[in-house]
């Protein structure tokens, strides 16, 4: 027990919440303090670095790096001349859609993964056999898969098929992995003792699943279930772009992009917005694990 | 009185025919009473623990048979026989301390107060009644391995075994979880079966001390141990001392084997 430290000392919930927002709010601020300090150095020495004629890395006229504060000012004024509806507005409907492609993708990631890793659990033969496909898998781009699976999304004889859910499975597509790999190291780690325990007890090989392999793997899930939140954010974003699909962030930032030189602030607004999506999506993980692992030893990181 | 557990003709080889293949036991003959504590000492591989292994059906004999309560040592597992305590206590540390010790309740389908009751019981047993609530890893290894003992006993086996359950403990603390180990034994009646480093340990606990030698793993010599009631007097008792020095030279005598006769007991009294 040498390596385990005692929890540090809790904190009021609302102190610890004001400092997150402290933090946030601090981060933006030292951004567009660089931000606006850089674009102001290039102003000064017409795009050079001071003292040298060698030019910076990125220009600093207004379009390629559009003023700080007029960023942040873009989200409250209209999508686009005429439309009574801010910004921002636009941005908070399409995250919820990318948002909802997202969880379901992780979900269907969990429950994919943690089959596979059970499989492979019961055979060495199954390892081995399924493991170089499902790395394999992961080698295959995203981009060359996602209409494929749109394709067939849409030929899928039930009717209440929609386009988004092919969008959720891209995205299961990138969360599943983490999850199988991780879930796999966790069921094989509790050791010689804990297993030969159960087998004392005649446990069953479900028992032993339920109550020693599946709880000693959690602190080997939430890892791979921050990586599977991020990776299905841009399984989600990717796959609205190659879909086509209207309603998401993925479609916007195309959108956008394409109507960069016009307008470039937009484009800049839906990227933190996707950001932000994949923040509070890897937040809402760390809550579960706050959850799931209540009472044990914290590592002191 | 009828032998709880009886270990006829028992021999174990490790990976046979192959290059690293290791004789850990041969001839194993050994029978312990109901009710009796029967230590097993001797030198690191001499089998002792893999001995205790083939009685609890973790792992199966090449030769000889194993009898628990008149079945095999695999139906006794089945029948939940067997209450197991080893070196570290093994504890689920995601579980309080009386969800650990109700786990194999829990396994065998208990209703949830009816756990909590046993389980309350149980560490009232091991002095540890207050801390019900508390995690694994906020305890001293002494209170762990008290809980792992208090889970040894969830399911009221028969009989217990226990492979240096004792081993990593100060000597103030092992000397309590001793005296703790006799009154639990003579409260519960349960056969045990106690594999340990430690000669003071040995005589002190034992009705028989069941001396082993190594490269081959056999049983060299069988000391009996007749102290009567055990309690902290005992410890410095003449016939204590007299016990300690009989299973001293049986096993200076194993590593040598040839100097004693086979099978010689020596009895104290």
């Amino acid at each position: 027990m040498t390596s385990t430290a005692y929890a540090r000392p809790q904190l009021g919930l609302a102190r610890r919440a004001l400092g997150r927002v402290g933090l946030v709010v601090g981060a933006v601020v030292a951004v567009g303090l660089v931000w606006t300090g850089y674009k102001a150095m290039g102003a000064a020495t017409g795009g050079v670095w001071p003292g040298t004629s060698r030019p910076l890395p990125v220009p600093t006229d207004d379009t390629t790096l559009p003023p700080f504060l007029g960023i942040l000012r873009r989200f409250g004024e209209p999508q686009r001349t005429g439309d009574p509806i801010p910004l921002w507005q636009y941005l908070v409907d399409a995250s919820f859609f990318t948002f909802r492609e997202a969880v379901v993708g992780v979900l269907a990631g969990i429950v994919i993964g943690l089959a596979l890793a059970v499989l492979m659990l019961r055979s060495r033969w199954l390892e081995r056999g399924l493991l170089p496909w499902i790395i394999v898998s992961q080698t295959v781009p995203l981009i060359a898969l996602a209409p494929v699976v749109v394709a067939w999304g849409n030929q899928l004889p039930f009717g209440y098929w929609q386009a988004w859910m092919s969008v959720a499975v891209i995205a299961t597509y990138l969360t599943f992995f983490p999850v199988t790999v991780n879930a796999l190291r966790g069921l094989m780690s509790p050791g010689r003792l804990p297993l030969e325990l159960m087998r004392s007890y005649a446990a069953s090989d479900r028992a032993t699943l339920l109550k020693l392999r599946f709880p000693a793997s959690v602190p080997y899930l939430i890892p791979a279930l921050k990586l599977a939140a991020t990776a299905s954010v841009v399984g989600a974003i990717v796959g609205e772009i190659s879909a086509g699909l209207r309603g998401g962030l993925g479609r916007l930032i195309i959108d956008y992009a394409q109507q960069y030189l016009t307008d470039p602030e937009r484009l800049y607004c839906a990227v933190i917005a996707a950001g932000v999506l994949g923040i509070l999506f890897v937040g809402l993980i760390d809550l579960l694990d706050r959850v799931l692992t209540r009472g044990r030893p914290r590592e002191t990181t | 009185m009828t032998a709880a557990i009886s270990v006829t003709g028992v021999d174990m080889v490790f990976n046979p025919g192959r290059r690293n293949e290791v004789t850990a036991l041969t001839g194993i003959d050994l029978a312990v009473a109901d009710g009796e504590l029967v230590s097993l000492i001797g030198p690191s591989g001499c089998g002792k623990s893999t001995l205790l292994r083939l009685v609890g059906d973790l792992e199966t004999p090449t030769n000889g048979s194993i009898e628990v309560n008149g079945k095999s040592a695999r139906q006794a597992r089945l029948d939940h026989d067997y209450g197991m305590a080893f070196q570290s206590a093994g504890l689920f540390d995601w579980r309080t301390v009386s969800a650990n010790v109700e786990l194999p309740l829990e396994l065998l389908g208990w209703e949830t107060a009816r756990r909590r009751e046993r389980s309350r019981e149980l560490l009232q047993l091991v002095h540890l009644e207050d801390f019900a609530g508390h995690r694994p890893w906020e305890l001293s290894g002494g209170m762990q391995q008290r809980v792992a003992i208090a889970r040894a006993l969830a399911m009221k086996p028969g009989i217990l075994l226990m492979d240096e359950p004792f081993g990593a403990l100060d000597e103030m603390t092992r000397e309590h979880m001793q005296t703790e180990l006799v009154r639990i034994k003579a409260e519960t009646g349960a056969t045990v079966v106690f594999v340990t480093h430690s000669v003071p340990e040995a005589v002190f606990l034992s009705n028989r001390v069941v001396v082993m030698s190594p490269r081959p793993g056999r049983i060299a010599n069988v000391v009996d141990v007749a102290l009567g009631e055990r309690g902290d007097a005992t410890r410095v008792d003449d016939r204590f001392f007299a016990a300690v020095t009989a299973v001293r030279s049986a096993l200076r005598g194993s590593a040598a084997p040839m100097a004693t006769a086979p099978g010689m007991e020596v009895a104290v009294e």
